[in-house]
């Protein structure tokens, strides 16, 4: 068990260190940072001057250890097109970002185990035919698409909600600023949540069918409804109780996905999230924010990743021993 | 795995498109005869996916011939002609166009052409390299083992737990910031190949290596073994024909993924240049102009994806089920 989370902890930190050294070499090899920095005025004095003082000379490990440092500790530097230090222009933004996926995953978590549990105990139902179908078209649809024609039909033609940005925000002290105490936030989040969390939801909710469907043909389910039990406890007390662990593995997973999705989401409808900031930055290179958000999203999906793993452990002794198996 | 039979009449099904006449007992013959093609011919979704598909990516390969403008050539272009509802005579110039025209005068319907063209060239590269990285890495891991595969296998891990689509948009913006200024529009379509394909492999590395652990014990591999042959001779001759068939269905969806992630990075403006509009940039422009009300800017080039990612996301969906008897 420990050994285990040893090498799972050290496996993370690898990966977190080559993500590093990526950020890294974008920093020290596009462009000249020098250059970035001061203007056209500045003499060829100064600037070995500047270079010297920012330790540009000294060898590649040396600054490697040093920009690793200055991560661990929040410090990306200055953004090229904002002029403002980096953590500062993401700290500003994530509440947004983290609003919206929170919100979404939560949407797409209990839509997807309700028409999950629906589907599977009404199989040959009309309405589970539908829903199936509509999830099918969901899936193929581009999460770009999905935005777009939802604000078409919501924004543009019947103008029940508005299309961009986060309406009315209140400051809940410090940096969070949050939209979920306004109406006109609420009335925001709605679109962007729903194109947010279409796909997962259709994702959870044929894991949840499949799922279903594998354990109501199990002895133990036979057995429940031998017992006499009603309807609604061998579905909901046995049936759905034990397909939960994938799903809520699963749903764990997909909440990394979802704050990397949300890049196109809050590109669509203008949300002004770490995505939105991202992708600018990667359209005008600027080095610095995309090295610090490369960092932030390989963090995000590095812990989740981790404590997923060692929640899987700790819950399920069979992994432990298929684990083993397929290791050695 | 139980597809070592089936890639057979899997490499020989594309064929069965061309109606061949049974009078010749060639390689046609066969191909008609085959269980894949009976699949293809009893299915009605395969055959209405793969009619669709055919007639969108014979339409795109022909722009340049059968496009009633060329969208791009700037003497053609008229800026009064801007705005043409579809099948509607322009306000000012009275010329008619089947689906209207964009802001700047450009025929909606050709665009369409063009853009596919540069939507499919990208998807079709993309897959070819993703499946040229995987089969290799798969092939090399699966016969090597030892450390070479659980380096490939352990990157594969890492890569796995991340989104495609963001990986792609990463090495997108990482690529884009060591390419000087001055290359940066006319390398973007190779970059965006190389990206996507980079986000893709892992599915192809994975089955092969699967597929080549169990190949690489049977008897015709250790005669080739016996007799001498070269190991790469033994991996590209003997086992590569007989992994091919998961690998087709892979290539299949993947083709729908790519298409789809390229039009998502192109809408996100970070995609193709806009010197070269993919279905991805037409959509981003027609979002722009929803709101005035030219519907038509935005809906068809939408409607040409979705049926594109649709069709082709379907005959793989067939292509898995006939390749797997076990399904069935």
């Amino acid at each position: 068990m420990l050994a285990f989370i040893i090498r799972r902890v050290l496996q993370s930190v690898l990966v977190m260190l080559v993500v590093a050294l990526v950020s890294f070499s974008l920093f020290r090899f596009v462009g000249d940072p020098i250059n970035s920095m001061v203007g056209q005025e500045a003499s060829i004095e100064d600037r070995a001057a500047l270079r010297d003082a920012l330790g540009l000379n000294d060898p590649f490990v040396v600054q490697f250890v040093r920009f690793v440092g200055n991560a661990a500790q929040g410090n990306f530097g200055i953004s090229y097109r904002l002029q403002q230090p980096v953590m500062e222009l993401i700290l500003s933004r994530l509440p947004a970002t983290l609003e919206l996926a929170l919100i979404s995953g939560f949407f797409a978590f209990v839509f997807g185990v309700g028409f999950g549990v629906y589907t599977a105990l009404k199989r040959r139902g009309w309405l589970s035919n539908t829903i199936m179908t509509v999830s099918l078209i969901g899936v193929s649809l581009p999460t770009f698409l999905i935005g777009v024609l939802l604000i078409w039909v919501f924004a543009v033609e019947l103008q029940w909600l508005p299309s961009f940005g986060r309406g009315e925000v209140v400051d809940l002290g410090g940096w969070w600023r949050t939209g979920l105490l306004t109406d006109s936030g609420r009335k925001s989040l709605i679109l962007p949540a729903i194109t947010l969390g279409l796909y997962q939801m259709t994702l959870i909710m044929r894991l949840v069918r499949a799922e279903m469907l594998e354990v109501l043909r199990t002895d133990y389910i036979k057995f429940a409804r031998a017992r006499g039990l009603t309807n609604r406890a061998v579905h909901f007390g046995h049936a759905l109780k034990n397909t939960m662990v994938p799903v809520i593995t699963i749903t764990g997973l997909q909440l990394g996905s979802i704050i990397a999705f949300a890049i196109i989401t809050e590109t669509v409808f203008q949300w002004p999230g770490v995505g939105a900031l991202f992708i600018n930055s990667v359209r005008f290179v600027d080095v610095p924010v995309m090295a610090a958000y490369l960092m932030l999203i390989a963090l995000i999906f590095v812990i989740i990743n981790l404590i997923v793993d060692l929640l899987y452990y700790a819950v399920d002794p069979r992994l432990r021993v298929d684990r083993a198996k397929t290791r050695h | 795995m139980s597809n070592a039979k089936a890639p057979q009449p899997a490499t020989q099904q594309p064929a069965s498109n061309q109606a061949p006449t049974p009078a010749r007992r060639s390689w046609l013959y066969r191909a008609w005869d085959s269980d894949v093609a009976y699949s293809f011919r009893t299915s009605p979704m395969a055959i209405i996916a793969g009619f669709t598909a055919l007639v969108i990516i014979t339409m795109a390969a022909l722009a340049p011939w059968i496009a009633p403008f060329n969208p791009y050539d700037p003497s053609s272009l008229n800026l009064m002609d801007g705005f043409t509802p579809p099948m509607e005579p322009n306000a000012f110039t009275g010329n008619t166009y089947w689906l209207g025209t964009d802001n700047q005068g450009r025929d909606v319907y050709s665009t369409i052409l063009y853009g596919a063209r540069i939507s499919l060239f990208v998807g079709f590269m993309a897959v070819l390299f993703a499946m040229v990285l995987g089969i290799t890495a798969g092939l090399i891991a699966g016969y090597r083992g030892g450390w070479v595969d659980s380096f490939l296998m352990r990157v594969a891990d890492v890569q796995l737990s991340f989104p495609s689509i963001l990986i792609a948009l990463l090495i997108f913006g990482v690529a884009r910031g060591f390419i000087p200024p001055a290359y940066r529009e006319t390398m973007a379509i190779w970059v965006l190949i190389v990206a996507i394909g980079l986000s893709d492999w892992v599915q192809y590395a994975r089955v092969v290596r699967g597929a080549t652990m169990v190949e690489k014990n049977k008897e015709y591999v250790q005669a080739a073994r016996v007799i001498g042959a070269h190991p790469v001779k033994i991996l590209v001759r003997h086992i590569l024909p007989n992994v091919m068939g998961p690998v087709l269905v892979i290539a299949t969806i993947g083709l729908a993924l790519a298409i789809i992630a390229e039009a998502t990075l192109s809408f996100l403006g970070v995609g193709v240049p806009p010197t070269q509009p993919s279905l991805g940039t037409l959509i981003r422009i027609g979002q722009q102009y929803l709101f005035s009300g030219e519907w038509w800017i935005l809906l068809f080039p939408a409607v040409t994806l979705l049926a594109l990612a649709l069709a082709v996301n379907l005959l793989g969906d067939w292509l898995r089920d006939a390749l797997n008897p076990r399904l069935r």
